[in-house]
């Protein structure tokens, strides 16, 4: 009876550990601190090396890569969101809204395509202190694409006066899904892996979408309404893009800039 | 017959003791803790209902992602309600009645020695802490605490995170703890019984406490399973509760061949006895402490032990009364409403023998009579305000609406929890040698019986009017828009509440330290636990007692005394 | 500053209603009569120097009075309420419209068979939260879920049915009264439970019928 009463600790341990072990398979983050991450919005989007970072040991070059993206073929016609589910979104909108999924004017020119560098970046980049802004607004998300750096903070805003909830979808990335019911919370989240990309949904408003590509360094763009992006600061050297886009795949093209060479990279997607 | 052994270290008697009296004083602090975070959980969620969506600065420190800026976010208010239901059950009222009080009172007053198992005893209490911390450690990990209702109806309950797990695992644990100490109540009482005491001798509240511990061992063992279940179905993609075709947050899952409402059948299944377990030993403290203070015989005591009986057995014939809106077929709805409405009537029974009890007595309004007095009065709107809820047509209603809250509470709180303050008040200068300050016990008492009313009456009402609960904001509703004023009269009443347990707190600690000493029989009782010092020795009696009546001999004519202990020869 | 049941507005909510009073004044009147009774003995029984209590241990007869009135007052109760439920959940009488409401989180799908009377079919009409009904007219609701436990519960209606995956469960009412309701869901279900908020509009079956037709233009432009 003594030896069962001193193993029961170790029994009761084990029951706890498989218990607690064996959850949905989500990775323990470390819990990132809500609302006392207010970082300052100083910086503007250029990433700037703030000075003392002590990984940093690569620094930017002087070579730019413009961009352009188009869509070869008609544009399927853009679905008609009705907000009327809840009134407090449909009072935002005196006209019709459409869907963002595929932005392309009477030209081609098409929105809406990440592009990064994926092969050929040399070292570590800061991680910028700027937070980029994903804001809630009209029961949409605004960007309804953006990128951000590993680690650099993505500060979701809900700018509605109805719950919206935040459900982060990464596959590398610790998932989260985050409530928001009063307008104007704030809610900062950090993604630790690169990964491209990471969906955003909002499960009360089912029409609501967004994506953001999570890169390790600051050599990423997203298309405008031109079909127009800008990748500044690279280094020389010879780099594989990627572009993605959110109906239409993902492509990649190489290119080789020299010391502060400006070169243009157009893209086309096959409208199907 | 105080047994002697060799004498002990200090972690053999006083942390890892077999004495029941230790084990019981063991569950009483651990138990009284959880109340009370129990009842902090509550207030956060009183906050959030009569003030929703407004900023409680100091609280985003403490929970930083339950309340960013200060504002609760509605999956931390799920985890509030639902930890505050699983810790109230679990861990403070079934530890409180069956932990405490079986374990204090059942050999004292069968005049037994100390339990048939007396080292199972001491592991089902040590079982208690690591299930809390357990179930308490969701509140640290990512995703939080378990956000399913203490009901943790699957599917949901099996998408949620380690935080639920962790709840699962826990509540397995307490359970196991449970059977334990329900095996050695009814071994105890059966066995170990000193000579004389028959079955109808015994004190009511040995017969509460014996027929709930039959109920622990025949229903918790389902609940056990059920808990495996879902385990299994929510880490290792099994199929029990899971059909096929679910599509949760988009993605297709993989399981088939599930039935969702068989967790409501095997959860139910036990936890409804489970309230019979949390009333039945208040009841039975009841019964014991009326006669005491009336100054006469329990009135129908053999009723009252078959009206035990009969909730016992009904109480496994109507658990299906919390789903008639599943969607299960419309003739159990007929079925287990008419075994609902059947067993209002045991119920009433009792309500009429204390009564009884009381009439032509002569009365002392002591703490302990107050808390007694209180749970018959409160249990009556607890028990008239569940027929609404029998009749499955108008369940249709009021299901999952604030009037059940409101019952569940008049019952859970109003019954079980004055019952366990009259125990408590009771109980404690047998405990601890020293008296609790009357003074402070009756403003705890008045305090509490006037907050407590005001909480929760008004629950009703909200419930009429067709607020749901578990509802994180309700102001969104055209119906409710009148409610908020309701709700926030209820949420001061309920921090009002909740300092008023101070005064119990207060008391406790002082009285532990500063209490005028009881001796051996302050309220001139009968049952033999007041026949020993208080506290009693190791092994209780110096002899064995000799029983020659029954428990109530109280006010027996040509007497000089009212009083008639059961080990004196009248 | 209404505080109370909201209006009943099909044919079965008054019925419900009905034994809901029946059962206030039952209840109302024992707890009464009982409460005051306990009220009356701790005052005139309270210990007076002298006055010993009566030693009786109980009385067969009243035993016998106290186990027969609630038995039967319990046993009338059940049988009349037994007509009510039958009649709300026994076999649906034939419906004029059939719609199918699938709980989601969180929101409620809801889809009208359209002309040829089957569901998932093209000519369906279906809408998120948007609940239009046609007055007098029954309906029968088939409702389910995509993921976990709903519930389907209109005040109004007095009247609530889990959307439970896996079963398709039939409600069915028939509207009395015209107006604007709200839909809530009775099930937790996740964090945005409690915003499963449907709006219900029950109107003129011509109106009805002109909705439908708008609805499924708009869906169809």
């Amino acid at each position: 009876m003594r030896r069962i009463r001193s193993y029961s600790p170790v029994v009761m341990g084990i029951l706890v550990a498989i218990g607690c072990g064996s959850g949905k398979p989500q990775s323990a983050a470390a819990k990132t601190d809500g609302a006392a991450q207010m970082a300052d919005a100083t910086a503007a989007s250029s990433p700037a090396a703030p000075a003392g970072s002590p990984q940093a040991t690569a620094s930017l070059g002087a070579a730019t890569i413009q961009l352009t993206a188009r869509l070869d073929g008609a544009a399927p016609t853009r679905e008609v969101v009705k907000m009327n589910a809840d009134p407090v979104c449909q009072q935002q909108h005196a006209s019709a809204f459409y869907l963002e999924d595929v932005v392309a004017d009477a030209q081609g020119r098409l929105a809406n395509v990440f592009v990064y560098v994926k092969e050929g970046v040399a070292g570590t980049f800061p991680t910028p202190a700027a937070p980029v802004a994903l804001n809630q607004a009209g029961c949409w998300y605004h960007p309804h694409i953006l990128g951000l750096q590993v680690n650099q903070p993505l500060e979701i805003v809900n700018s509605d006066a109805t719950l919206h909830n935040i459900n982060a979808k990464p596959t590398v990335n610790p998932p989260f899904n985050v409530a928001q019911p009063v307008k104007g919370m704030k809610t900062t989240k950090k993604f630790p892996k690169p990964e491209v990309m990471v969906k955003f949904k909002c499960n009360v408003h089912p029409w609501m979408s967004a994506y953001a590509g999570v890169v390790n360094h600051p050599f990423f763009g997203v298309t405008d309404d031109a079909g127009a992006a800008t990748i500044n600061g690279l280094p020389a050297g010879t780099y594989t893009l990627e572009a993605w886009h959110e109906r239409y795949g993902t492509q990649t093209q190489s290119v080789t800039v020299g010391d502060g060479e400006t070169k243009t990279i157009a893209w086309t997607f096959k409208a199907n | 017959m105080s047994t002697t052994h060799e004498p002990q270290g200090f972690l053999r008697k006083h942390v890892f003791s077999t004495d029941h009296k230790t084990i019981g004083i063991q569950f009483l602090f651990t138990a009284l803790t959880m109340l009370l975070i129990g009842g902090l959980l509550a207030m956060l969620m009183r906050w959030q209902l009569g003030w929703p969506g407004r900023p409680l600065p100091f609280m985003e420190k403490l929970v930083p992602e339950g309340m960013p800026g200060g504002i609760m976010v509605p999956e931390f208010y799920n985890m509030l309600f639902t930890m505050h239901g699983s810790l109230m059950i679990f861990f403070a009222v079934i530890p409180l009645l069956v932990g405490v009080f079986g374990n204090y009172l059942i050999p004292l007053k069968i005049g037994a020695p100390d339990m048939a198992f007396p080292r199972l005893n001491m592991i089902s209490y040590w079982l208690v802490p690591p299930a809390i911390l357990t179930v308490c450690s969701g509140f640290f990990l990512q995703g939080g605490a378990a956000a399913s209702g203490w009901t943790a109806y699957a599917p949901l309950s099996t998408t949620l995170g380690p935080g639920q797990v962790c709840w699962i695992v826990g509540v397995i644990v307490l359970g196991t703890s449970s059977i334990m100490g329900a095996i050695n109540y009814v071994t105890t009482i059966i066995n170990l019984r000193a000579p004389g005491m028959h079955f109808f001798r015994l004190p009511l509240s040995i017969w509460a406490l014996f027929i709930t511990a039959i109920i622990t061992l025949m229903a918790t063992p389902v609940l056990a399973s059920a808990l495996i279940l879902l385990l299994l179905d929510s880490t290792a993609g099994t199929s029990f509760f899971l059909p096929a075709g679910l599509i949760i947050d988009g993605v297709l899952q993989p399981n088939s061949g599930g039935q969702v409402i068989l967790w409501q059948h095997l959860f139910w299944f036990y936890s409804h006895p489970a309230v019979y377990i949390m009333i039945l030993p208040a009841m039975g403290l009841t019964s014991e402490i009326l006669p005491v203070f009336a100054r006469k015989p329990l009135f129908g005591y053999h009723s009252m032990v078959y009206a035990i009986m009969a909730i016992a057995v009904l109480g496994f014939l109507v658990w299906a009364h919390h789903m008639f809106t599943s969607g299960m077929n419309p003739a159990l709805g007929t079925s287990f409403m008419v075994s609902t409405m059947v067993i209002a009537v045991p119920s009433a029974i009792k309500t009429f023998n204390w009564l009884g009890t009381l009439w032509r007595g002569s009365i002392r309004l002591t703490t302990p009579m107050l808390h007694a007095l209180a749970f018959v009065s409160m249990f009556i709107i607890g028990g008239l305000t569940g027929i609404f809820a029998a009749a499955n047509s108008l369940d249709l209603y009021l299901h999952d609406t604030y009037f059940i809250v409101g019952h569940l509470h008049y019952v859970l709180f109003g019954g079980s929890l004055f019952g366990i303050f009259a125990g408590i008040t009771f109980w404690f200068p047998k405990m601890f040698g020293r008296m609790l300050n009357e003074t402070l016990g009756k403003l705890h008492f008045a305090l509490t019986f006037v907050f407590f009313n005001v909480v929760m009456f008004p629950m009703f009402i909200l419930g009429i009017a067709g607020m749901p609960r578990r509802i994180y904001d309700y102001t969104q509703y055209a119906h409710l828009a009148h409610v908020g004023g309701l709700n926030r009269m209820m949420s001061i009443a309920a921090f009002c509440l909740g300092a008023a347990q101070l005064l119990f707190m207060v008391n406790i600690f002082w009285s532990l330290v500063r209490g005028k000493p009881a001796g051996e029989n302050p309220w001139q009782a009968n049952t033999l636990e007041w026949s020993t010092s208080s506290p009693p020795p190791h092994g209780n009696f110096a002899t064995t007692p000799t029983v020659y009546h029954g428990p109530y001999e109280y006010s027996v004519p040509g007497r000089a005394t009212d009083w008639l202990p059961q080990h004196v020869k009248a | 500053m209404r505080v109370w049941l909201p209006d009943a507005i099909t044919t079965t909510a008054p019925a419900i209603d009905r034994i809901f009073y029946i059962i206030l004044w039952i209840t109302g009147i024992v707890f009464v009569l009982v409460q005051a009774t306990l009220v009356a003995f701790l005052v005139r029984y309270r210990h007076r120097a002298g006055r010993p209590a009566y030693y009786i241990h109980g009385n067969t007869f009243v035993e016998i009075v106290w186990t027969v009135i609630p038995t039967f007052i319990l046993g009338t109760l059940a049988c009349y309420n037994q007509q009510v439920w039958s009649q709300i959940h026994r076999t649906p009488p034939a419906p004029d419209l059939q719609v199918e409401i699938v709980g989601e989180q969180f929101a409620w799908n809801i889809r009208y068979a359209g002309p040829d009377g089957r569901f998932d079919t093209p000519d369906d009409v279906t809408t998120l939260n948007q609940l239009h009904l046609p007055v007098g007219q029954t309906v029968l609701f088939h409702i389910t879920s995509k993921d976990v436990i709903h519930s389907f519960f209109v005040p109004q209606f007095r009247l609530k049915q889990d959307a439970v995956p896996g079963l398709r469960s039939r409600l069915w009412v028939q509207p009395t009264a015209t107006g604007h309701y709200e839909i809530a869901c009775a099930e937790l279900c996740g964090l945005g439970h409690y915003r499963m908020r449907g709006f219900l509009t029950i109107e003129s079956p011509a109106a009805f019928q002109a909705w439908l037709a708008q609805t499924r233009a708009e869906s169809q432009s």
